[in-house]
């Protein structure tokens, strides 16, 4: 499919950095094409496709504070500006750190919520830190899959903070071995209402993403997923969870935390042609499957979003073979997404030919340069 | 000696003010000094006396200047119900409304572990006496739809549960507002919490 032919979906263009990170100023005109970013590490790449991230609600790829964003020595705070055009129309999108507060954003130069981002961009990501997603701990899962939930329902978000809010309260109680049962159940109820949610959202995510995996024609291994509590089952319903805390509670308080909920579900994959566990398959074929993941993310949401999301994929080619990558490539192509890729060379991208857009990033004297440049 | 010493202090002290900042404030001791004698004076009389005498009222936790507030003092205001508020600016938003007949019980903010805010720092303790001694019928829960505001709530709903009618007050679209501007959950909560036309 060449790049005329494209119906634009949701796609960044007018992207400036001023003061971010390494970037002490850049500006990039864009169409819808898929982006790759070359250069030497160390150059400002992933400082790149981080400021991307950032048109989603949260801390971004690096899960960094708005403080340590600024570009240093100058420390002045750092702004990302960019058009993102999405089903509904293109909306002017602002966002900044001043004096090492909190990133603010504006929409359309009104101020907004990161919430009101959610539901009009969906941004997802790959990065190196992930290739190890499936045989580290339970929390770098929840992470990945509540971030393909919130691409889903933009509300999940709001539910996952509500949940931890209350939860944070009721360990506070526990650590603190205080016997008031009024106000564990207060808590619960709070706990339960947004914890039988949660589960319902991620329920409902792994129903979309399989679909995805089924109906799709793909080189990448379809995932099996499943949710698993790391020990017991999951209560499903409001009052089997708010049940659940309450017959816990004297466990609750002799470990001083909460061992029951949603806080405790774990992502289990399974490389389906294989029946081998993810946590089992070889590192190549454990990337092959988080890109699989997200693929059929972007599959689902194009779907029913009508476009599908922004791809951001840093150095995604680093275990997979030429055959997969120009597979990976074809995919994005075919999707329609404006996928964000990284990589240390030019020739990395070389299947892409003028289906991309290129970006050559160096560093000069601490500074990134960035330079739209044309095809490898 | 800086002349303009004690007015930079008046500044800045009532640069802490909520609602002001720094040039709000010296706009306001500016206009203060020129209107000396009609508004400066009085306001600092007034100040004075509202500081010797402020207290909060021993039976709701109103601010006012006697040991019991003008509304629990008032046998009308006697109907048997209680509206539990977060915060006195709370009790003084309910009064402009002019609908409510009741008596009015402050909280003095919401039940917090992480800071440290327990039942007995937030007056609730002397609510569940109160709804007693003084044949409560309806306790209308009027806190705000945060997690705090909400954990409190069902805690003395939990409290009182089977003693006395409990109440909250709706949620959903504000008079003279308009649909398109209100966010999803405001929405789902109205139409949950519809009523026949």
């Amino acid at each position: 499919m060449t790049a005329s032919a494209r119906v634009p979906g949701l796609y960044l263009s007018d992207l400036t950095l001023s003061h971010f990170r390494s970037h002490l100023s850049a500006r990039l005109s864009l169409d819808a094409r898929p982006v790759a970013i070359h250069g030497p590490n160390g150059a400002g790449k992933t400082n790149l496709i981080e400021a991307v991230s950032l048109f989603s609600p949260g801390r971004g790829l690096r899960r960094a504070a708005a403080q340590d964003m600024v570009r240093r020595p100058e420390a002045l705070g750092w702004k990302i500006t960019g058009i993102l055009h999405a089903p509904g129309g293109a909306r002017e999108v602002e966002t900044w750190s001043e004096n090492g507060a909190a990133r603010q954003v504006r929409i359309d130069a009104k101020a907004g919520t990161q919430l009101v981002l959610g539901r009009i961009a969906r941004v997802l990501w790959l990065v190196p830190s992930m290739d190890r997603l499936w045989i580290e701990s339970a929390e770098g899962r929840r992470r990945f899959l509540d971030r393909m939930t919130m691409s889903f329902t933009p509300d999940h978000a709001e539910v996952v903070l509500s949940y931890e809010k209350a939860m944070r309260e009721r360990n506070r109680l526990l650590k603190d071995q205080v016997r008031d049962g009024h106000w564990y159940v207060a808590l619960e109820r709070q706990m339960s209402e947004s914890g039988a949610q949660i589960h319902a959202n991620r329920q409902a995510a792994l129903i979309r993403l399989d679909a995805a995996q089924t109906e799709a024609e793909t080189a990448f291994p379809a995932a099996r997923l499943e949710l698993v509590q790391s020990e017991g089952a999951m209560p499903e319903t409001v009052s089997d969870l708010r049940e659940a805390l309450s017959e816990g509670r004297f466990r609750d308080l002799a470990a001083g935390r909460t061992l029951i909920g949603p806080h405790r579900t774990d992502l289990f994959g399974v490389y389906a042609a294989k029946g081998v566990p993810a946590r089992d398959c070889s590192t190549g074929e454990q990337k092959a499957l988080l890109v699989s993941l997200v693929l059929a993310n972007g599959r689902a949401l194009a779907r029913d979003f009508g476009a599908p999301p922004l791809l951001l994929l840093d150095e995604v080619a680093a275990h997979l073979d030429a055959g997969r990558r120009a597979a990976l490539y074809d995919e994005i192509c075919a999707l329609g997404a404006q996928a964000w890729m990284t990589g240390t060379g030019a020739e990395l991208f070389a299947e892409l030919g003028d289906r991309a857009q290129y970006i050559e990033v160096t560093e000069e004297n601490g500074t990134s340069i960035t330079r739209q440049s044309d095809p490898a | 000696m800086n002349s303009t010493r004690d007015i930079e202090a008046l500044i800045d002290a009532m640069a802490k003010l909520p609602g002001l900042g720094p040039r709000s404030a010296r706009r306001a001791v500016l206009h203060l000094i020129r209107k000396r004698a009609l508004l400066m004076q009085p306001l600092a009389d007034l100040m004075g006396q509202v500081a010797a005498t402020a207290r909060e009222c021993l039976n709701c936790g109103n601010v006012g200047t006697t040991d019991i507030c003008d509304i629990c003092a008032s046998e009308k205001r006697g109907n048997g119900q209680i509206c539990v508020v977060e915060d006195v600016a709370d009790l003084w938003a309910m009064e402009r409304g002019q609908v409510f007949k009741g008596r009015y019980h402050v909280l003095g903010g919401t039940l917090s572990a992480l800071d440290q805010v327990g039942p007995e720092q937030l007056r609730i303790p002397k609510l569940i006496d109160r709804v007693d001694a003084e044949s409560v019928t309806e306790v209308i829960l009027a806190l705000n739809a945060t997690i705090d505001g909400q954990t409190t709530a069902h805690y003395i709903a939990d409290q009182l549960e089977g003693r006395v009618s409990l109440s909250s007050l709706a949620q959903g679209v504000p008079i003279g507002g308009e649909l398109d501007y209100l966010d999803d959950g405001t929405i789902a909560a109205a139409l949950n919490a519809r009523k026949s036309f």
